[in-house]
């Protein structure tokens, strides 16, 4: 943790513009030369309810949300109240202001709209400001924001009202707000937020507790991104220019952003009747020589079992995304979890395989989503992303150079009519598409053709299949187009293995080791550094890659520590489970921590789980399950 | 060189040239309907002027499935119900391409039925067959969805309480711009509703009538059949929609009565088909997207350029 840091949380009800308010004020602490993170809370309802965002600012790199926050800005639900009789339903109105205590720091600052907010209302309040020493700002913001404006622009007065207490310049706010807002409500705005500004300034003490930041400058320019910004950038720089799908939240992020984007560049999007349409579309497509991706949540995601088969089987490329969220069934629509892993990873019948990677933050998203469409159309085999609703709604800042990069519209191994000439043909014409004899892919890939080529046409099946395409079970023919499409498993891991797609940190000749996957893995980075602050001697494995295993990295990671904690988001340890299952040995060195109760983990929790179960060896604390080490081990 | 050269190659085709060489020999039974629809679409298709190559056919599972397993083109045997959203994006990937999409009553009218009334709903240009027979073949006869109500077989032991499906009626209600009933009984007739379907532009459903004398023991039981564009019992104007849905009821009602009208029922050549409408609101390129990544010279849009700013 840097000295200097503030996180800042803003609450309100779902509809009150507590996510446009809060990007546009990360946005512009990045522009003030910040590093930003943020972590969005929502409930599964369009108007009211509680619902937060967090900034987490700060002079260094941040990777996880940390634990607990120092500002809050309380809005106070407007939803939540009667509009004919300006009457509270119950006391949901003040939820914004006691949900959020909890977390809240000891001697942080709590901002609250006395307009629309009654502390009379929350038990104990003044004893709870009293014992952790916070220091408490209760200004009418609706009353300010009504005078020049409008009531919803009560963030605004909001935003000002921060500033004048972190000791940030409104100008970075004013400027962005030039850029992003129409006349008509920019005046008011304006004046909104430098009313505001002043109103602390001039009515309020100045010893209030140090949640100031620096600003400075960054060495080139930022641009604020979520991961599925990224996800969505990266299908768009790989050449993917057809996307369809069904709604499923957090999957639906992707599909609106490409879809608002792709029929301005003459690509195409498509809403369809359900998700086994969709992912059918997204092979229709890439059959015909399009790059094409479809993507669900996991109940959708569960309907495209079926088409992701056909595109195994009938080596058709095709990236799939699947934004996981709590299951089973429907589960908490809109709380992150890891559940879905073994649901990726083994979902459809037969040994059927797909590439499966699982990135961490929005950078490795949009790394990961463009190898994702380059192994799926260079080995013609269906490739998955799979994150979750913690990433999809988590922006970060990133150069913008990092986008800066030669798009790849390759569609991989696949032949041109030239081509096609000397390609061989059975005696009707039919090009021999599936050979599993082909002396020239020695990593059993039979490039394909499109339809509409000349002297392309082939048949592709669903089925068991010759070399041309037609439909055998003949076993010989099984056992050699089995093992070819099997044996391509090799190449790409070592193509993948070139890349590095794992990430590694702490000392190197640590004595213990941290394990996790996706999206938890900023978290436990940030955790490992403090636990070796604290003279522990730990390094973390974050693994992407989730098929093929890449068994080497891991294996030597975990032969070079005594013991090691793996950290997921779900109750059953799936990512432990798949680490033995790959490795088939290494079990007793493994212990897992587990959280699913909706939320992600914070460092601290960590942090506290390796202590107690790796350097006390005592037994971890509510979510922890223990794990039967695996046979023969 | 375009990248797709036989799309609109003009020349000579011969109908031997969708006829696959020695393998495969078809594994329908013999004096199933399926043969009649193989050879009705092998004939239609150099009348309608289109190559093997430039031709997609996509079939789902089932007897009817096994369709382009004997028809040499480009083919795409998908999964059961499946066929009409692989077929759909297809032609939205590339618009000259011919696209035929075929498979049973159960497979199209059961479980793939909530993709016909979307495909039909959206007019997508292509031509939908039904191998309509009464029964799942593959599965060894089951009642399927157009099996008449009371049909008894191994999984409704009471006789099935059920109406069968109005597939015509359904695909009127459900946006079909061009709808026609053929019997595998009558090759001839089946030619020509064929090329009239794949040169109409839109979504044109044809519900096949085939007999399966394996499960559905009268393997004669669409002869004889009536033409009703020729017979002078039924008079009616397809373009018009209430006339055509008229004479569908009456179609559905008769086929269980023992009466086999078959023809075009319906023709709207007004409606735009869905390729058309997506590209008149931009949401589609004027020329074929799989054409792009195959031109060396296409200057690939970057998110670098395009949407980092909005980000800043
Ligand atoms: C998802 C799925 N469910 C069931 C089957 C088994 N199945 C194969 S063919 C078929 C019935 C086909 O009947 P129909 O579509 O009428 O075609 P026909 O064989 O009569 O031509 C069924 C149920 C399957 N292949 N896939
Ligand atoms: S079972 Fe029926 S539909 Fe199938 S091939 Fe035999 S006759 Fe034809």
């Amino acid at each position: 943790m840097t000295d200097h840091e503030l996180i800042w949380r803003i609450a309100g009800g779902s509809g009150d513009g507590i996510a446009s308010t809060s990007t546009n004020f990360a946005k512009a602490l990045m522009r003030s030369g910040l590093h930003v993170f943020t972590h969005r809370h929502y409930p599964s309802r369009i108007r009211g309810g509680h619902t937060y965002t967090e900034i987490r600012a700060s002079e260094e790199p941040v990777k996880s949300r940390g634990d607990g926050y120092n500002f809050l800005l309380a809005l106070g639900d407007s939803f939540a109240r009667n509009p004919k009789e300006n009457a509270y339903y119950g006391n949901e109105e003040a939820k914004p202001l006691y949900e959020n205590l909890d977390e809240l720091r000891e001697g942080g600052v709590i901002v609250y709209d006395s307009g629309l907010l009654d502390t009379s209302e929350i038990e104990n309040f003044d004893e709870r400001v009293e014992e952790n020493d916070w220091h408490v700002y209760d200004i009418d913001l609706r009353s300010l924001a009504r005078e020049k404006g409008r009531e919803v622009m009560r963030n605004t007065a909001g935003v000002g009202v921060t500033c004048a207490i972190a000791d940030i310049d409104p100008e970075w706010i004013e400027e962005l707000m030039r850029d992003a807002m129409p006349e008509k409500i920019l005046e008011p705005n304006l004046e909104i937020l430098e009313e505001a500004y002043e109103l602390v300034q001039a009515e309020f003490d100045a010893d209030a507790p140090d949640v100031t930041v620096p600003t400075g400058e960054h060495d080139e320019e930022q641009v604020l991104v979520s991961g599925s910004d990224a996800i969505a950038y990266g299908s768009f720089d790989a050449g993917c220019r057809f996307i369809a799908g069904y709604p499923m939240t957090p999957w639906t992020e992707v599909f609106t952003i490409m879809s608002q984007n792709l029929p301005e560049v003459g690509g195409i999007s498509e809403q369809v009747e359900d998700e086994i349409a969709a992912a059918a579309l997204a092979i229709g497509a890439s059959h015909a020589g399009v790059k094409a991706m479809s993507g669900s949540s996991g109940g959708g995601f569960a309907l495209m079992s079926e088409p992701l088969g056909l595109a195994e089987m009938s080596e058709t490329p095709l990236v799939l995304l699947e934004a996981t969220r709590a299951g089973p069934s429907t589960g908490m629509p809109t709380k992150p979890e890891q559940g879905d892993l073994e649901h990726v990873l083994y979902t459809s019948q037969g040994d059927s395989n797909r590439v499966v990677f699982a990135p961490a933050d929005p950078a490795e998203a949009y790394e990961q989503t463009r190898t994702a469409f380059e192994i799926a159309y260079d080995y013609q085999i269906p490739s998955i992303v799979i994150y979750d609703q913690k990433l999809s709604g988590e922006y970060r800042n990133i150069p913008a150079s990092f986008f800066d990069r030669e798009p790849d519209p390759s569609l991989g191994s696949t032949l041109t009519e030239e081509e096609l000439v000397d390609a061989p043909h059975d005696s009707s014409g039919k090009y021999s598409r599936f050979q599993y004899d082909n002396a020239d892919s020695p990593e059993g890939v039979s490039p394909r053709s499109i339809p509409g080529q000349k002297g392309g046409h082939f048949l592709a099946t669903g089925n068991e299949h010759m070399p041309q395409g037609h439909i055998s079970e003949d076993p010989d023919n099984r056992v050699n187009q089995m093992n070819r499409r099997m044996r391509k498993f090799d190449g790409i891991r070592a193509e993948l293995d070139e890349k590095g797609n794992q990430a590694h940190a702490g000392p190197e000749d640590a004595d213990y080791g941290i394990m996790t996957f996706g999206s938890m893995q900023g978290t436990v980075e940030e955790a490992v550094g403090r636990l070796n602050d604290a003279g522990h001697s730990v390094k973390m494995l974050g693994v992407s890659d989730m098929m093929p295993y890449p068994e080497e990295e891991v294996s030597a990671f975990l032969e070079s520590v005594d013991e090691c904690l793996v950290v997921e988001m779900n109750a059953s340890a799936q990512f432990r489970g798949l680490t033995q299952k790959e490795l088939g040995k290494y079990g007793r060195k493994l212990s897992s921590l587990l959280k699913y109760n909706g939320n992600p983990f914070e460092p601290a929790e960590i942090v506290d789980g390796f202590e107690t179960s790796i350097v006390e060896g005592g037994e971890l604390p509510g979510h922890e399950t223990k794990f039967v080490p695996a046979a023969g081990d | 060189m375009s990248a797709f050269s036989a799309i609109g190659e003009e020349r000579e085709i011969d109908r031997e040239e969708f006829t696959p060489g020695l393998e495969p020999q078809p594994t329908w039974c013999p004096g199933c309907g399926d043969f009649g629809v193989l050879k009705a679409l092998k004939q239609a298709m150099p009348e309608v002027g289109r190559t093997p190559d430039e031709t997609l056919l996509c079939t789902g599972i089932g007897c009817s499935g096994k369709l382009n397993s004997y028809f040499e083109s480009y083919g795409f045997h998908t999964i059961h119900g499946r066929s009409l959203p692989v077929a759909r994006a297809a032609k939205l990937a590339n618009p000259g391409l011919e696209v035929v999409a075929a498979g049973g009553d159960g497979d199209g009218y059961g479980i793939g039925g909530n993709h016909f009334m979307h495909t039909a709903r959206e007019n997508h240009d292509m031509t939908y067959i039904v191998f309509n027979n009464e029964i799942f073949g593959l599965t060894k006869g089951q009642t399927s969805p157009t099996s008449p109500k009371g049909h008894k077989s191994k999984t409704q032991p009471h006789g099935s309480a059920k109406d069968p499906i109005r597939p015509l009626s359904l695909s009127l209600t459900s946006g079909a711009s061009f709808i026609a009933r053929t019997a595998a009984v009558n090759p001839n007739q089946a030619k020509d509703i064929l090329i009239e379907a794949m040169e109409h532009d839109g979504f044109a459903h044809v519900d096949f009538l085939t007999q399966c004398p394996t499960w559905n023991k009268d393997a004669r039981q669409y002869v004889p059949y009536i033409d009703i564009n020729d017979s002078e019992d039924y008079d009616f104007d397809p373009t018009n929609r209430a006339e055509a849905q008229e004479m569908m009821r009456t179609t559905e009602d008769k086929l269980y009565e023992g009466e086999v009208l078959t023809g075009v029922y319906y023709r709207d050549e007004e409606r735009p088909s869905y390729g058309q409408e997506k590209r008149q609101i931009g949401e589609m390129p004027e020329t074929p997207l799989a054409e792009r990544y195959f031109d060396e010279d296409y200057e690939w849009e970057r998110t670098h350029d395009l949407f980092l700013d909005k980000h800043k």
